[in-house]
Order: C-alpha cells, then structure tokens, then sequence
C-alpha cells in the first residue's frame, strides 16, 4: 500500500507486524487510547534486599526464557559496556529469540553480531544502529524485522503496548542498594538518564547496573527506587571517554561556516526571533558554529533563549552561563561541558523521553519550539529527510529526535552540504524516508537555500536575509551536474527493517541489499 | 598510447582514486571498487573506458578504487597512471616524450 509520503509498503509487512500505513504527521491528533501496564512484584518486607551479585543471578531471578524483551538505554553513547555484559550472560545461558528494545545502538555493539547470526537475538527495536549491527540487518541476519524508532516514538511504543518491556537493564553511574539512580557523581557520568525513565516504568522487572554504590537515598534521582527491583555492581559500566568527548573544537572548514552563517541569517531574520524563543540544534560542525553565531548576535541585540532543549553540548552551556539562556531543557549530553553544567546549574534541567518528544502524551517540549537545526543524509525534493540508511543502502544512522523535533517545531532548518563526497545530498528521492518533508522548512546547503513551498512567509525570511535562494529543485540539479545522476539502488526483495514514524505507523521500509550487477 | 610497465596514480583519501595499470594481454581489463559503486559504478566505468580510448590505450589490466571521486579526478587519476605506466612522468619531457598537455590530456 502506498503510503502518504509515497513509499509502498508491502501488504506482508503490514500484517505481520500488525501495523498501519503512514497516514500524515499529524493524523492520529486527538485519539484517545488506554496505557499499558507492566506486572509487578512487591517489595514489602523492609528486610529483603535488592542487591545482586552477578548478572547471570539476577537473569535467573528475573525468570529470563526464550523470546522475551529486553531493553537497554544508549546514554553511554559509544562507551557502553551494559548491552555487551548482559547478552554475553544471555548467550552462555543459551536463551534464543530475544527482542532487544534499545534507545540506541552503536558501533560499541558490534560484540552482539554473532548472537544475530546465533538466534540469540531475532529482534531487534532501536533508533537506529551502527558499524555492524547495521550490516548484519542490511545483509538480511536478523531473523525478524529491525524496527526504527525515534526517540518520542520509541516511548509512545512502550506507553501503548507495542512493545512490552520485560526486563529493563539501566546502567547507573551511581545507585544506591535500593534503586535511585543518578546520572551523575560515579565513575562514568552521562549526566541524564532521560531516555532509560520509560523503561524504568513499564519493565515486568527493572535491573539497575552500576559501578559506583552510594550510600542511601542517592537523591534527587532520575530514576526511583519505586520503579527499579534489582541492584548490581560491576568493575565498569562504560568507558568514560567515549561516553563524554572533551570539547570538540570549533569547525575551520570553510563550507560548513558558510552554511552556518546562511542559517543564523536566516533564524535572525524569521518574526520567531524574539526574546523568549526556543531552539535545539545538533552537534554536528555547522550546527555547533551556527550556536555560537547566533550568541553573538542575541548578546548584541539583548535577545534571550527562553528555552534551549535537545542533546546538549558545551556550546549550548556557554550560552546558559552568559545569561543568554532562560531554561536549557536536557535528555542527553554530548560531551563533559554537558555533564558539568547540568551536574552544577540550577537551570539546567533534566528531562524524561516522554516530556522531550513522545507524541502522544499530552504535550511534549518538541511542540513548544521555535527552531530546530537538524542535519540529514540526505533531502529530497519533497523535502523528505534520510538519517537512517546510507545512499548504498545499508543501515547506518539513527533516527534519533530528528522527525520529533521537526514535527514540533515552528521552523525546522536542515543543514547538509550540497554533496558528500560523490553523493549527492539533495536528490530526487531519498533512499529511506525518515522524517516526512511536510515537517521540513528550509534546506540549508553550501550552495544555496531552499524553502519548502508550503512555507511562503519563511521564502520572504531568506530573500529578506538576502541568501542566495534557490528551489529544492535547482540544489538537486547542480548537485546531479557535479555527480552525474545517480543510479537508482536495487534492493533485494526482502524486508529486513520498519522505519516507523514517531505516532506508530510504517513511513518506510529498508529492504535487504543486494551486490552489484553491472548489467 | 602502450602500457609498458605497472603504474599507479592516486590515493584512498576519500573523493579520490587509486588507479593501478599493468600490461594486459591483448584487451582491456576492468577491476572497479567504488564506496559509490550502487550510486555510479557505470558512470565509473564508463569514464575509465573513455578515458582509456581517449589516450589510445587497448591493451592493459587497470585496478580502480575509488573512494567517491568526481569525474574530473577519476579521469585526472585514470591519465595519471597510463602515463608514468608508459614512460612519462611529470617532467614533461622524460625518454624523450612530452606530456601532451592540451591533447589527450584534459
């Protein structure tokens, strides 16, 4: 079935996985729907103890068997130990058919790939994946379908029941024996645990894993006691310098300064650049040089962020230390300046995924923003953003907050450099859809600005800031001028990925890859 | 224009090419690796085989690994090869035989 951004997906994808047809960003407004809920044990006798020794116990005691569900957060970035010290445990015990539902996967997972190959693990459900997870997908390994997820979709997923959660492993950097949680103050701080809170609520049984024990109440917590029913302690949960870089150093490359001096023109030029707007950006080059471009000017008009949210890295905290930001509204932090500010500013505030992104609570922090600078494989002329599934074909990327933020926000603003290497980044069709063109606004390339159509008052903004404005179309053509014109990719026929889009239906599928035919 | 000995031009830094030719035995040999290879590897190799014909060379094994170079490098890479393999160099003038610039080189 054809589906409203265009993309045809299969009759046998819709059945098996009991899904619908993307139906348009906004189409399910307004629905009513009964919450799940997760089946609990009580821990009533004061004298008992949630403390465990081993991993391999507290799967025993958890009851692990075959086919279920575990869930794993991605705050550890490309230095998590946590998802590999459990699935090995998982897989010496012999357990099959496992469902991994992560907040994200990386490149630090690569160590999983034989428990793909295994049956160890037939499912899995994430923002996206990396390295060779990505591969072992793409390559057709995985037995069932890997689901995509962005972030407020994934809890949207665990909120309605899609998916059921029977064990949640939360790595800790600091726990007390009785389960409250901190994301600060250990051995390897990620500074929030916003997007493991969901897991932590809807999990049949919670394990929080850490390598700092504090003393008890280890308080103000991200996660409670109430919600968490096993404690370990480990040598390691991560690797602290992959968890949070030092502070990457501004971009000297030439192309993303200029794109990001088009997309500050632009932003100051829009009516929603006034004292109190809200903003997220990423911590991509252009993006990081666009924020501090940007504080300049608000110091020099006296313009103050209301509220600055997202994944936030040092540049956004500099800002909140000048006074330039009112709230810096957080879910994940980038680099050890993040992790700092939010351990030591007052209004600097941790968030959970819900409150950041989820569409179908009753109002996320997405929908209060103003502007979103986003970057994306690739754009099409339809405005329709890939960040998942690379223009070979191979899963590579994460959906992430993208088509979150750019549902919510007023003004979406995409960077991406009019060609990356030979690909062009802005084509006629994007390999995978993951974030539907109706939510994307402006295009910001090397070589000039698109406006979407259906934004007429933003087209005067970018003529206003005198940019050198361009059709979407046009930017495809001097692109393909440059490159030649791609050849379309042939797929295998088999299904072997979902991207869902963040209300729960099907925006796209990511078919298996073939090898190349010359003829 | 004849291969006479293995040569190379080019790197695998990324929007470049590694080029290798070598003596062939009576026809064009292609062996194309690309990063792009889904995207353009026709394109690739139909800018080789010109490239190829343009300076007269029939006879030769060429190993392209192209790391998402444009048509200009790949040609630039392709030219570069064929000549340090057919006893040119960047001297212009070297056995005797100067670099046609201008002619077959573009």
């Amino acid at each position: 079935m054809i589906n409203a951004v265009g993309r045809d997906i299969p009759e046998k994808v819709l059945k098996d996985l009991n899904m619908k047809p993307f139906a348009g960003t906004y189409a399910r407004n307004g629905e009513e729907y009964k919450k799940a809920a997760p089946t609990v044990r009580c821990w009533m006798d004061p004298k008992e103890s949630k403390m465990v020794d081993s991993i391999h116990d507290v799967l025993v005691k958890c009851g692990l068997r075959d086919g279920m569900t575990l869930s794993f957060h991605h705050h550890f970035r490309e230095g998590d130990y946590i998802v590999n010290m459990v699935m090995e445990e998982v897989h010496k015990m012999g357990v099959k058919d496992i469902t991994i539902c992560a907040s994200s996967l990386g490149k630090a997972h690569d160590p999983i790939v034989p428990m793909i190959e295994d049956g160890t693990i037939t499912n899995i459900q994430s923002s996206g994946v990396r390295g060779k997870i990505g591969e072992a997908i793409s390559t057709g390994k995985l037995k069932g379908y890997a689901i995509m997820r962005s972030h407020g979709g994934r809890v949207r997923a665990i909120e309605s029941g899609d998916v059921h959660i029977d064990i949640a492993f939360i790595g800790a950097p600091t726990a007390d024996e009785y389960g409250n949680l901190r994301a600060v103050g250990g051995k390897s701080d990620c500074g929030v645990l916003s997007y493991a809170y969901v897991d932590a609520q809807y999990a049949d049984k919670v394990v929080a894993i850490t390598d700092t024990l504090v003393p008890y109440p280890n308080i103000p917590a991200s996660i409670s006691q109430v919600n968490v029913d096993y404690v370990i302690v480990v040598d390691e949960i991560g690797n602290p310098a992959k968890i949070a870089t030092g502070a990457a150093k501004p971009t000297t490359d030439v192309r993303k300064l200029m794109m990001a001096e088009y997309c500050t023109k632009f932003v100051i030029n829009t009516p929603y650049f006034k004292d109190g707007f809200s903003y997220q950006t990423g911590v991509g080059g252009a993006s990081i040089a666009s924020t501090i471009s940007l504080g300049k000017i608000m110091k020099e008009r006296g313009i103050k962020m209301g509220l600055g949210l997202g994944g936030i890295a040092g540049p956004m905290c500099e800002l909140l230390e000048q006074g330039l930001i009112e709230k810096l509204v957080d879910t994940q932090d980038f680099d050890l300046k993040a992790i700092q500010s939010i351990t030591n500013n007052p209004n600097h505030i941790e968030i959970t995924g819900s409150e950041y992104a989820n569409p179908m609570n009753k109002g996320a922090y997405v929908n209060k923003l103003d502007f979103v600078i986003l970057a994306s494989l690739e754009v099409d002329t339809h405005f329709n953003c890939n960040v998942v599934v690379d223009s070979n074909g191979m899963v590579t990327g994460a959906q992430g907050g993208h088509p979150d933020t750019a549902a919510g926000a007023k003004c979406t603003i995409v960077i991406a450099p009019l060609l990356q290497g030979r690909t062009p980044a802005i084509c006629t069709d994007v390999t995978t859809v993951t974030t539907p063109g109706e939510t994307v606004d402006v295009v910001i390339t090397d070589y000039g600005v698109a406006v979407n159509p259906a934004r007429p008052d933003l087209l005067e903004c970018a003529k206003a800031a005198k940019l050198p404005v361009k059709t979407i179309e046009e930017l495809r053509d001097m692109a393909y001028a440059i490159t030649g014109e791609p050849e379309p990719i042939k797929f295998g026929d088999r299904v072997v990925g979902v991207i869902e889009a963040r209300d729960g239906t099907i925006i796209d599928v990511v078919r298996q890859i073939k090898d190349y035919e010359w003829d | 224009m004849e291969v006479l000995r293995t040569a190379m031009a080019g790197t695998l830094e990324s929007s470049d090419a590694q080029v290798t030719v070598e003596p062939g035995d009576g026809r064009v040999e292609l062996d194309i690796e690309s990063s792009v290879i889904n995207q353009f590897g026709r394109k690739i190799k139909a800018t080789v085989e010109e490239t190829l014909e343009r300076l007269g060379v029939d006879n030769v094994k060429v190993k392209v690994v192209d790391k998402g170079a444009l048509d200009c490098t790949l040609k630039a890479r392709v030219e570069g090869a064929v000549f340090r393999a057919s006893g040119y160099s960047e001297d212009e003038i070297c056995e005797g035989k100067k670099l046609p610039w201008g002619g077959a080189i573009r």
